[in-house]
């Protein structure tokens, strides 16, 4: 299992996209390829803006389906926090198809 | 703002600051803006009073990057509260000499000055230390924060604005709001939504940047890997739930939601259209972007309330648009 500390890399206030795309590519993708299961612990994290969460995990669906739910679990998220990832979750899942 | 030929046939573009210019009353002076081609930028004042949103401080400073150093001139500041523009920073911006002695122990602290972003670094930065100046409870400055943070990377992703993002904000005791203005030189919102959607008019294009899921970059929805259309829709969103203006003013469109009345029931909509606007297209163009944003802070407790607002609208609108692709059976 791949636990990420979203705090260490994005500060209180989750907000930088590039930051994000980098956990992105070089955490979350990589251990997910592997058949790991990811958590992202938001531990500390105050707020994260709805930009960060879709940098951080709309590719996942992409790559790896809806069901990459099942591999990746988010940890102590405020009630704000989760309902962004909520957001983000929910498009990305009702939105899946072509163009 | 006018434009005059002076003795050297050299266009001269001048912009007369008012002595009110907010978001409820601020068609009058964008009506009077015309930046097409400016050499030469003379600003003058009100003698009397000043009293403007920052968005017009942010649009000033935004077109002053675009001129040449030195070309720049400011007939002699009359107002009483000529020293906000000092306060605010937009003399030095601009690179113009200043006699102005600031008058301590204002309202010190609550407010932003007139600051450039050019990279996702800088606002990191910026973010960080602006919370501190305004001295705001975690929840507003949350808020705060997540405004600018959306607005701010629009214009780095997307405005291709050389000069960057120009933004200021001032908190106001009176009404206990903050309001916010960011102005760039960029493309336009017209150019960067019409990657992917038809848009004919700068309106168009607006209306389309203000819906949640429609980006510039795909026409997919859920998006790209790095922007989904959302950010416009979530800054729209706050000053809908908290009855406050907000404006968009991007080529010669100005989209401007109004306030709510106070009985009125908490309603988002994903269509701009729908909620409670003002519009017009027939103003003078700005090239590039501008928004301007108040938020009343009694008001942001309601953050949380807005995000479950906004996971229902954002959901209706996708299922519309992905029922609106669906193949219709053929019966013969």
């Amino acid at each position: 299992m791949k636990q990420i500390l979203i705090f260490d890399k994005a500060g209180a206030f989750a907000e930088n996209k590039d930051v994000a795309k980098t956990i992105r590519v070089s955490e979350i993708v990589p251990a997910l390829d592997r058949g790991e299961e990811v958590v992202l612990d938001f531990e500390r994290v105050d707020a994260a803006t709805q930009s960060f969460i879709h940098a951080l995990i709309s590719d996942i669906f992409r790559k790896f389906g809806n069901d990459v739910l099942d591999r990746v679990a988010f940890k102590s998220c405020n009630d704000t926090v989760k309902k962004i990832i909520n957001i983000v979750t929910d498009y990305m899942q009702e939105g899946a198809g072509p163009e | 703002m006018t434009f005059c030929r002076d003795s050297w046939y050299n266009l001269i573009m001048k912009i007369h600051i008012p002595n009110s210019a907010f978001l409820g009353n601020i068609d009058p002076f964008l009506r009077g803006f015309d930046p097409s081609s400016p050499h030469t930028l003379e600003i003058t004042a009100n003698d009397k009073w000043i009293s403007i949103h920052p968005v017009v401080l942010a649009m000033i400073a935004a077109l002053g990057a675009t001129i040449p150093s030195g070309n720049i001139s400011c007939r002699k500041l009359e107002a009483k509260s000529r020293h906000y523009l000092v306060r605010m920073g937009l003399l030095k911006m601009l690179d113009i000499p200043s006699d102005i002695n600031l008058v301590e122990h204002e309202p010190a602290g609550r407010f932003i000055p007139i600051t450039r972003i050019k990279t996702s670094e800088e606002l990191s930065r910026f973010i960080t230390e602006m919370i501190p100046l305004l001295h705001l409870e975690p929840g507003q400055a949350r808020t705060i924060g997540y405004i600018v943070s959306e607005l701010a990377r629009n214009v780095i992703e997307h405005a291709e604005a050389p000069n960057g993002a120009f933004l200021c904000a001032q908190y106001y005791k009176k009404s206990n709001s903050i309001r916010i203005g960011i102005a760039d030189t960029g493309v336009g919102i017209r150019t960067t939504i019409a990657r992917s959607y038809s848009a004919q008019t700068d309106l168009e294009a607006i209306r389309l940047a203000l819906q949640p899921g429609i980006t510039g970059a795909t026409r997919k929805e859920g998006g790209t890997e790095q922007n989904a259309g959302a950010g416009l829709f979530f800054i729209k969103s706050i000053a809908s739930v908290n009855r406050d203006f907000f404006m968009i003013y991007s080529g010669n469109a100005l989209y401007k939601l109004l306030k709510k009345p106070a009985s009125s029931k908490l309603r988002l909509n994903a269509d701009p259209f729908r909620d409670r606007h003002s519009m017009e297209e027939n103003i003078p163009s700005w090239r590039g972007t501008v928004v301007g944003a108040d938020i009343t802070l009694d008001q942001t407790a309601e953050f949380s309330l807005l995000l479950d607002a906004v996971r229902k609208t954002y959901k209706e609108a996708v299922m519309e648009r992905v029922k609106a692709r669906y193949k219709r059976p053929r019966f013969i």
